[in-house]
């Protein structure tokens, strides 16, 4: 069924495969057809206990007081949890990566600011004593008015959904409530542009929904450590964040998972594991926490929601001259994974076409909705819907068939990318007339000759002679306590990032070109010198900008050094 | 609350075990007897992750009570290899590679065996229709497709 394409770029590679486009035989299928497959609930313990969790009715509500005394009569009850029973109860996934500021309980005490949020478990003999002492738990709650969309969100007076993000937007390397992306001048572009086509996209949120849902069983060993089960998809993840959130040297934890029914990104949040290991920890026994199908729809971290508003330049004959995108990301009530997701999505912007002014500035919003994470391509996806749509109406604007459009726009080797790459082994063209062929739809007749070998590079591959820069996104007054830390352990000053074309907004500074800085070429061109918009043309950075010098490094777009 | 013994066969074997009032198949199998092929996905009689054969039929065990099979012939996919040989159909999921997660598979092998029993020469629209009860959510539905064809075929012949 694997239609191999070997015409194309035949010269560019040794055909002398030895795996692909031949049969082979997974190591596990024998588990699967057998029904043998370890899942994480595929392993039976004596005196199993059952953990379920006490949600909250509100979108967003003050806790004023727990009271667990009737659940904890109730039959079959060992134990209720609260947040007062977690050690550490505040993390931020990616605080492993040393990433943001730890923002959401385990099991919220305070206030609680998504419906569904945890406020306490019930761990029982059985499921159904467990659901059943769920109902007895009485909270009393104080409710507060919510926000479920991204811009009310970051109005000014919106409610603050998390506490430590009092704007309702993420702040990158303590200072920046957003990711921008600066190429060119699209400003000056649209003025000459034959065409303005505008569009707002707007994405649901979407659930994974494996088969499996998610879940982990715990259990006490005989060497002092706990055995932990579990249908992570990120079984380190899962261990430091227990060991993080429970203050236990993660060589107590025997961490087994590997079988996973289905995650699609669903699995990273590490949310059982813990509860699972606290439950045993507090009672001695083997525990499960897992959630049903309507917690796994209900609460269950989905592939955020995104609204993109997109404005393009273009030239009569279908060229794209600017591209202007503002981007908003719903994270929900807590960060998960979403900051991350952003750094993924700016630097894929503007889609897979040589533009020449790029202008993109990318918010991560809290609102008062089930907190996002991870799922195949987060980040990229939504935007990519957003941008295919949009390259529909813009082909409409001019009257060109939508697949001419994107072969006249396509990277071709040796262009020059927004973020400051060469574009190498291009191949949209290619797919574009195949699908082309495949759909019957006839192609102009430059289309049809056109190739991503051809064409590309020259005046195609510099940088813009002149990038129009702003003094946005420079947030004051937050410290993340992390990796933009302001004042470290020997009480260091403020740190300046490392960013070519970037200088700190000092007096000293402004009004003066940026400096150059050597540190790492190339690596963080999303960030936006603060300099004024009238500058001359900025010198491209010495090393031309767009030779890859070494592995890109998630630390070298996040911010994150090593202290 | 008193307990009801039910005793059944499972994959041709004798089984007894205790079912609490309400209990469901599902969680007799599992818990009760110790056959962890059957999974849950959804409880609710929508993904087909917990199918069996009883006597013969496909049922959801997610959905029958446990008291219910007693009695009667239950079969799972811990049971369908027999004598250290492995049933056409796992055969041809294997090759085939229709398994990828594998949560949906024993569940895809239960409706599949039921078509082949009922049906040993299926048309493609037949295997549509037999597994269209089973969710699969790594996008697998060729290869099992193809298995279940492949299956077939294989059976003819021989």
């Amino acid at each position: 069924m694997i239609e191999f394409r070997k015409e194309f770029f035949a010269d560019e590679r040794d055909d002398n495969l030895n795996e692909i486009g031949k049969p082979t035989r997974r190591q596990d299928i024998l588990g699967h057809v057998t029904g043998r497959s370890p899942f994480f609930d595929d392993h039976l313990f004596d005196g199993l206990l059952h953990i379920r969790c006490v949600r909250s009715p509100h979108h967003h509500a003050r806790i004023r007081r727990i009271d667990t005394a009737e659940a904890q009569a109730m039959p079959g009850v060992v134990r209720v949890l609260t947040g007062r029973d977690v050690p550490r109860n505040l993390n931020t996934l990616l605080s492993l990566l040393d990433f943001g500021i730890d923002d959401e309980p385990l099991l919220a005490d305070s206030k609680v600011a998504y419906k569904g949020e945890p406020v306490a478990a019930i761990i029982a003999e059985t499921e159904a004593q467990a659901r059943a002492a769920v109902t007895k738990v009485r909270v009393d709650w104080e409710v507060r008015p919510h926000v479920l969309d991204v811009e009310e969100a970051i109005r000014p007076g919106a409610p603050v959904v998390c506490e430590v993000y009092k704007t309702n937007k993420f702040i990158y390397h303590g200072k920046y409530d957003h990711q921008k992306m600066r190429y060119g001048d699209v400003e000056a572009a649209f003025a000459r542009a034959d065409h303005i086509v505008e569009g707002r996209y707007q994405m649901s949120p979407i659930e994974q929904a494996p088969i499996e849902t998610c879940g982990a069983i715990a259990a006490p060993e005989t060497n002092d450590r706990y055995v932990c089960y579990t249908s992570t998809q990120a079984l380190f993840f899962s261990l430091g964040t227990a060991a993080k959130v429970l203050t236990t040297p993660s060589n107590r934890f025997h961490f087994i998972g590997g079988t996973v029914g289905g995650g699609f990104g669903g699995k990273v949040d590490s949310v059982h594991e813990p509860i699972a290991i606290l439950g045993a920890m507090l009672t001695g026994r083997p525990c499960k926490f897992a959630w049903d199908r309507e917690e796994e729809m209900q609460v269950g971290a989905p592939r955020g929601a995104e609204r993109w508003y997109i404005k393009d330049g273009v030239a009569r004959d279908g060229r794209i001259l600017a591209r202007k995108f503002t981007g908003y990301f719903d994270s929900g009530a807590y960060t998960r994974l979403s900051s991350y997701a952003i750094i993924k999505s700016v630097g894929h912007l503007p889609g897979p076409y040589t533009i020449p002014n790029v202008h993109a500035d990318v918010y991560c919003v809290y609102t008062n909705r089930t907190p996002a994470t991870a799922m195949r391509g987060f980040g990229i996806t939504g935007v990519d819907f957003a941008i295919e749509a949009h390259m529909d109406k813009v082909a409409e604007a001019v009257a060109m068939n939508p697949i001419d459009l994107r072969i006249l726009n396509a990277y071709r080797d040796g262009d020059m990318k927004a973020h400051r790459r060469e574009a190498k082994n291009c191949a949209l063209i290619e797919c574009c007339q195949v699908v082309a062929d495949k759909a019957g739809i006839a192609l102009q007749a430059a289309s049809r000759a056109a190739s991503s070998l051809r064409d590309g590079g020259g005046e195609r591959g510099r940088l813009p002679a002149h990038t129009a820069l702003d003094q946005h996104g420079v947030v004051t007054g937050i410290d993340t306590g992390g990796y933009a830390r302001k004042t470290g352990a020997q009480g260091r000053p403020a740190r300046h990032i490392e960013m070519p074309g970037y200088t700190m907004p000092t007096a000293a500074s402004a009004g003066r070109a940026p400096a150059q800085s050597p540190a790492r070429p190339g690596a963080a061109s999303t960030a936006a010198s603060p300099s004024t918009a009238t500058e001359p043309p900025r010198p491209a950075p010495a090393d031309g900008g767009n030779r890859r010098q070494g592995a890109m490094r998630f630390s070298a777009i996040s911010g994150l050094r090593r202290r | 609350m008193a307990k009801t013994p039910v005793v059944f066969v499972l994959n041709g074997s004798e089984r007894a075990a205790f079912a609490a009032p309400g209990q469901n198949l599902l969680e007799l199998l599992r818990r009760g007897v110790g056959d962890l092929s059957p999974k849950y996905g959804c409880g609710q009689g929508t993904c087909g992750a917990c199918t069996v054969a009883i006597d013969g039929e496909t049922h959801l065990a997610c959905l029958t009570l446990a008291e219910s099979v007693a009695g009667r012939r239950v079969d799972t996919a811990a049971g369908l290899a027999s004598g250290g040989q492995l049933h056409p159909l796992q055969d041809a999921f294997m090759q085939t590679f229709a398994a990828q997660c594998g949560y949906c598979t024993p569940g895809m092998l239960i409706s599949a065996k039921a078509l082949l029993d009922r049906n040993p020469t299926p048309t493609r629209e037949d295997v549509v229709e037999a597994i269209s009860g089973n969710i699969c959510r790594c996008t697998g539905y060729e290869p099992i497709i193809e298995a279940i064809l492949v299956a077939a075929r294989g059976r003819e012949r021989a």
